[in-house]
């Protein structure tokens, strides 16, 4: 195997061809494949590819029942054969869950405040995030410890002061001053500071970093930013650049799979979202939003054996139609996922 | 003299203010949250905190001030809250380790040189995005067709038990006779596997923190390892889990939090029963003294962990 000899083949005038006599294709091929290692490689490799199909067998079921139920016919839930494949495919379910319930409505409106929100939550915590990570000033640890607090305390924890917040809103009693409560005699402004069924109470919060899990963003981006060279921003002071040009020029391009991962948290939890939207738009008048979308559409209700399976199969069909949107920016951004995470340098420390 | 002095005076200012300058930016920085974190999160937390000592009638909006016995009311009068409480928590205590350990491993492999290794990255992250909030709740609340789907398909081990389960505890319970372990362990095992999908679900941030983490790592160590001749093995526990046990730290403390703070965790959904049922303020008591006890948790997971967590020095 290794008396590798050099022959000379073939000489002409302007080329040599250099051959070597190399080990045969067989006892290479022994070598490599036929050996215990290669066995176990394979059995190995074989095993996990068999498991990650079953994991994902479990991920994606839920979804292929979806698709499967949204398909069905009323006859196919008391039909005993059939499983997940439907007699006789129907899209009545789309139809009337798209004409009854509004969804080009709430499609529209859910699009709408899921941009805001990711937008404003993206930059806000963005520029927090650099702050607390880049700037060094008295409090900022401090700072750093209030962003995790409103990580730990769950939202349903001040569910009822949080409601209570918006409909009576106001910032350091200036709504109270302004409406004479505190000096009757300073009475200008007549306005409740009920602020529910507008956009403003989740507005509010995006702007500033309070938002739905706006404080796992500030510290992913916090993490990522201490990984960010003070050279980089050293030579740009130099340069003369002040510290806000510095950001938006040089930080932000920087930082774009980050962003653009923070940007697809907010969106699609946003999008989801039941809690915030069920308390800030209530009533009648409320804003049609996604969940109100889950419900059984007044044509397809009926009273057979069946209703059950088929109510809760509309329900399905509802949440297919609310996640295809959001499957379709997944798939243009999830290799962002992982490469924004990564590169965040995240240590944990 | 005058035109001497007068330089010098200038030039050491603008050195001086250099920090402060920076300092000052910082400040601008941090504002939005800062100021929303004083004039609305805190009064938030505070009248949450104020209302639990209160009773509230929606009639007119009036509170009216009863002291500690909203807490008396949800620790001895209802009769289910200390149950879900104490079911709970061993809930929680169960799910850390399994949510934790199944998201290492998956991670690891997906870490690895496999076949289809984009196409699973992508599927492995889809719960992170799309099993949240709404559709999180059709998808467990009572979702007939899908549990019906499964009661199906599912095998019927014939020992009794739900046919929608993966394995029976009869199963279970035959194989650790055999291996000499208590029947306590059966239940915990059973209720594990069959909550695999609940696991799964749960565990996509998990998944992607320990992803960068071990990407992290540098390939020289892993070559100078192979080279000193380890194995895959001894690899795994010399290298890799040394190097990621910072991350398992950061990912047991947001699990602790992300599973009490779900909808689907037992205690939650009975506070928000309660808030939906009208008792606003007992709510609140019964929300707060749950977050204490998670809190000691949370301090107590942290607390052991970061004793046995390996800190690679970066010079």
């Amino acid at each position: 195997m290794n008396d590798n000899k050099t022959v000379i083949k073939k000489e002409t005038k302007n080329k040599i061809r250099v051959d070597f006599e190399r080990t045969s294709a067989w006892t290479r091929f022994k070598l490599k494949y036929l050996s215990l290692n290669f066995l176990l490689s394979v059995i190995v490799k074989f095993f996990t590819f068999v498991m990650m199909l079953g994991v994902s067998y479990v991920i994606l079921y839920p979804f292929v029942a979806k698709v499967a139920a949204s398909v069905m016919n009323p006859d196919d839930f008391v039909n005993v054969t059939v499983k997940l494949i439907s007699k006789a495919p129907t899209l009545d379910q789309f139809k009337y869950i798209i004409l009854e319930n509004n969804y080009l409505q709430a499609l529209l409106n859910t699009t709408l405040l899921s941009l805001l929100c990711a937008v404003t939550q993206t930059l806000i915590c963005s520029i927090v995030a650099y702050g607390i990570a880049k700037f060094k000033f008295k409090f900022n640890n401090l700072i750093f410890l209030c962003v995790v607090f409103t990580m730990l305390v769950p939202h349903e924890v001040i569910q009822f002061a949080m409601y209570r917040q918006f409909v009576e809103f106001d910032i350091l009693w200036i709504r109270q001053l302004l409406s004479g409560q505190i000096i009757p005699a300073l009475n200008i402004m007549e306005w409740n500071g009920n602020l529910l069924n507008t956009d403003w109470p989740i507005a509010i919060l995006s702007l500033t970093g309070l938002g739905f899990r706006n404080g796992l963003y500030i510290f992913l981006l916090r993490q990522f930013y201490k990984g960010v060279p003070d050279e980089l921003e050293e030579s740009a002071y130099i340069d003369g650049s002040g510290v806000f040009r510095t950001f938006f020029t040089i930080i932000i391009p920087l930082s774009v799979p980050m962003l653009i991962t923070v940007f697809l948290f907010s969106f699609s939890w946003q999008w989801t979202d039941n809690f915030y939207t069920e308390l800030f738009y209530r009533g009648e008048k409320a804003k049609v939003l996604m969940p109100d979308i889950v419900k059984v559409p007044k044509s397809l209700r009926t009273d057979y054996p069946g209703t059950d399976l088929y109510n809760s199969a509309i329900y399905n069909t509802a949440a297919l139609l609310i996640i295809i949107p959001l499957l379709v920016i997944y798939l243009f951004c999830q290799r962002y996922l992982v490469q924004g995470i990564a590169r965040s340098g995240l240590t944990g420390e | 003299m005058n035109s001497v002095a007068a330089p010098t005076t200038k030039r050491k200012r603008p050195t001086a203010s250099l920090e402060k300058t920076k300092a000052r930016s910082g400040w601008l920085f941090v504002f939005p949250f800062l100021f929303g974190f004083l004039t609305i999160y805190m009064p938030i937390i505070f009248k949450s905190i104020y209302y639990s000592f209160n009773n509230f009638y929606p009639a007119d909006s009036r509170f009216e001030f009863v002291g500690l016995a909203k807490y008396q009311e949800a620790l001895f009068e209802n009769l289910s809250f200390l149950d879900t409480l104490k079911s709970g928590l061993g809930q929680l205590i169960l799910d850390i380790p399994a949510i934790v350990i199944f998201s290492l491993f998956i991670a690891v492999i997906l870490n690895q040189k496999m076949l289809g290794r984009a196409a699973f990255r992508a599927i492995f992250f889809i719960p992170v995005i799309l099993a949240t909030g709404l559709i999180d709740d059709i998808d467990n609340k009572g979702n007939t067709f899908m549990d019906n789907v499964i009661e199906q398909e599912g095998i019927d081990s014939g020992s009794g038990s739900s046919a929608s389960d993966i394995i029976g505890k009869a199963d279970i319970a035959l194989l650790f006779e055999n291996m000499k372990i208590g029947g306590g362990m059966v239940d915990i095992v059973t209720g594990l596997v069959n909550d695999i999908y609940n696991i799964i679900n749960r565990s996509g941030v998990q998944m992607l923190i320990f992803l960068s983490g071990l990407q992290n790592i540098s390939p020289a160590i892993y070559e100078s390892c192979s080279i000193d001749g380890a194995t895959g093995w001894e690899t795994f526990w010399k290298i890799t889990f040394p190097m990621i046990s910072p991350m398992i730290l950061v990912n047991a403390v947001y699990t602790v939090i992300d599973s009490f703070t779900s909808s689907s965790n037992e205690v939650m959904s009975l506070v928000l029963n309660t808030y939906n049922e009208g008792s606003l303020t007992l709510s609140s008591a019964m929300a707060w003294m749950y977050f204490i006890l998670v809190i000691i948790i949370i301090a107590v997971v942290a607390g052991i962990l970061s004793a046995y967590t390996f800190y690679q020095r970066r010079d």
